[in-house]
């Protein structure tokens, strides 16, 4: 008869954990203190300008809330697909998904120019609104979250928690499509105008999104020596590389469809060949460090966890340099106005527009990231998330 | 007496003239008060019969020429700090070159006013507004600063402010945060009066700029419009701007 699966809270001496809250907090504080030295000055205190609206934090913002959405993967695969072999991780699959939201959510909420009337963001809805919609999306997916992650917890609701993974996989469908249009709905830009942008932010949250999970899990069981189970890692790790190639695929179908249709052929132009720093983030950062490099490591039959942890790692790296190719890249570029015209103007018309991020951008960005792993580190702290154990063939707990 | 009668003034001419003088003094306020009547009463709402539009002709608006550009800066409190980058641009003369004949233009660009303002769409809070009469204007109490609308207008026409704002016309309330553009200076037009722009162009003689009801089939705008061939900036986004090019 297969043992019961225990789950332990995070161990260890108090002295050892507030010791890791303390590392966590310097890019809390920093994050914090960059956030009121912008507030305070306002926005001419960053690179951003009235040609760069947004900047470095919604690049983190977009990368946390995109990974987050695939970092509920392994979850929705254990509780909607009936993968029992993630089961023992759907949990903190759960957390690590609602973490990430919400270092994502403080960054985009806290960038506003206006950040004293977040009130009125929240009591003035446009229907109409993608970007208003989404705030409907994301509250409705960390309660569709909450609510499965709670199911899983509670023994009396176990029942009702695959209903409850159901909901959450929509809204999880739901949350991924309404970030792609965002940007794919953007008919201003020439840079995104595509609605293949919904199908290319799934493939990137599934890749993003079970890299930061896999880096959590190596983590946690690090941190008080839990074994895995080799198939465990090994199903992961497979899973991660079959996101990495679609990404490269679904980055690939983008960036090249945009350089064959003749009316944004010069963006594609510009991100692949012409565009300076992005154009070397596209190919160094995204393809080579984000997509070929892990996908060299990935595909080794024999590989060790500091090697998984590494492709995860330049995974991470190379998601960034995406993110930024994406959200910056795409307003370097002009808003051609008079197609067919040579423009120019005292706006900057018809120019590459140049953007160098603060120190207190990247800081606040930074301090999102050190919100989410904080939230993951005292919630693992404080609840019983993880098997003591993830090398048995175990029936859950009952 | 008959000289008398011939330099005097008669009792009859007399009568003629302080009637005539009575009926003026009378008569002016009355006259100035119709005028004043005919712009629209603070209480009474934007009417959705009106669509306000801009014909700019480009053959006429010279090179260098900004007049309309100082204008509205004068009309709208918007200052010049030295820092072009995150300087508010409520309109601008964009310079242009076409690139197989080389012939060139320079066109005043602002707020599009588009029936269909993708700003407006985007705008999470509704700040982003359309007026009945087609202004596009943005509401500064809440405007949260989320750059939405600048990243979705095609035309560039929005910017944020970067700086403390001082010295306000006080019918242009604008405020550090938040975003704006041009109004078509909804202030003046709601008193009866041209926008800056249009003003500062007919008043230097270069009369390039023409405003008024693009629905009214009588007003020389419409006229314009329906007799020559006018384009529309980006005119596959099927926005139907309220500022018309002809020439261009």
């Amino acid at each position: 008869m297969a043992a019961s699966i225990v789950y332990r809270e995070l161990s260890g001496t108090d002295r050892r954990f507030w010791g890791l809250m303390a590392w966590l907090a310097v890019p809390l504080a920093l994050g914090a203190a960059a956030f009121f030295y912008v507030e305070h000055y306002g926005h001419i205190v960053t690179g951003m300008d009235n040609q760069i609206v947004w900047g470095l934090p919604h690049v983190f913002a977009v990368f946390l809330i995109v990974a987050a959405i695939g970092a509920l993967n392994v979850a929705m695969a254990a509780s909607v697909f009936g993968k029992a072999v993630y089961e023992p991780i759907a949990p903190l699959s759960a957390l690590v998904s609602m973490a990430l939201l919400v270092g994502g959510l403080a960054l985009l909420m806290l960038d506003l120019a206006r950040v004293d009337r977040m009130v009125v963001a929240m009591t003035h809805l446009n229907t109409s609104s993608i970007f208003a919609l989404r705030v409907v999306l994301y509250n409705g997916f960390l309660a569709s979250v909450a609510i499965y992650f709670w199911f899983l917890l509670e023994r009396r609701m176990n029942r009702y928690a695959k209903a409850a993974a159901i909901v959450a996989f929509f809204w999880q469908l739901l949350l991924a499509t309404g970030t792609g249009l965002m940007f794919g709905a953007m008919v201003a830009r020439a840079a995104y105008d595509s609605p293949l942008l919904v199908p290319v932010i799934i493939v990137l949250s599934a890749t993003y999104g079970t890299a930061v999970f896999i880096l959590v899990l190596l983590a946690a069981c690090r941190w008080d020596g839990r074994p895995i189970a080799e198939d465990l890692l090994r199903r992961l790790k497979n899973l991660l590389a079959i996101s990495v190639g679609a990404s490269l695929y679904g980055a690939a179908l983008f960036y090249f469809s945009k350089f064959y249709v003749a009316r944004s052929h010069d963006v594609g132009q510009f991100l692949l060949f012409d565009g300076g720093v992005y154009t070397v983030l596209l190919w160094l950062g995204q393809v080579l460090v984000g997509g070929v490099a892990p996908l060299a490591l990935l595909m080794r039959s024999q590989i060790s966890r500091g090697a998984i942890a590494a492709a995860c790692a330049l995974v991470v790296l190379g998601g960034l340099a995406q993110v930024y190719v994406i959200v910056i890249g795409g307003q370097a570029y002009p808003q051609i106005l008079f197609p067919g015209m040579v423009e120019s103007s005292s706006f900057f018309d018809g120019e590459i527009h140049p953007y160098t991020p603060s120190v207190a951008e990247l800081l606040f960005g930074l301090g999102g990231v050190g919100l989410a792993a904080a939230i993951i580190a005292a919630v693992l702290r404080a609840l019983a998330l993880l098997p003591e154990r993830l090398d048995q063939t175990l029936s859950p707990q009952p | 007496m008959s000289t008398n009668e011939g330099s005097g003034l008669s009792r009859r001419g007399f009568l003629a003239i302080s009637s005539a003088t009575l009926g003026g003094v009378m008569l002016a306020p009355g006259v100035r008060l119709i005028e004043v009547a005919s712009a629209r009463a603070p209480e009474q709402a934007a009417s959705k019969q009106v669509r306000w539009g801009l014909l700019i002709e480009t053959d006429k608006c010279a090179t260098g020429c900004d007049d309309c550009v100082k204008a509205c800066a004068t009309e709208n409190g918007i200052k010049d700090t030295g820092r072009p980058r995150t300087d508010a641009q409520w309109i601008r003369k964009v310079e242009l070159k076409d690139r197989r004949s080389g012939r060139t233009h320079s066109v005043p660009v602002m707020c599009q006013h588009c029936e269909h303002p993708p700003c407006v769409d985007v705008c999470p809070t509704g700040a982003s507004f359309k007026r009945a009469d087609g202004i596009v204007l943005v509401d500064r109490h809440t405007c949260i600063g989320c750059r939405y609308c600048m990243m979705a207008c095609p035309y560039k026409a929005r910017s944020i402010v970067f700086d403390d704002v001082t010295d306000q016309n006080p019918d242009v309330p604008r405020g550090k945060g938040c975003a704006e553009g041009c109004t078509l200076c909804v202030h003046r037009i709601d008193r009866d009066r041209q926008p800056a722009c249009v003003e500062a162009c007919t008043k230097a003689g270069h009369n390039a700029m023409i405003f008024g009801d693009l629905n009214n089939p009588q007003s020389e705008i419409a006229q314009r419009v329906a007799k020559f061939g006018t384009s529309k900036i980006r005119a596959d986004l099927k926005l139907n701007p309220a500022v018309r090019y002809q020439g261009l």
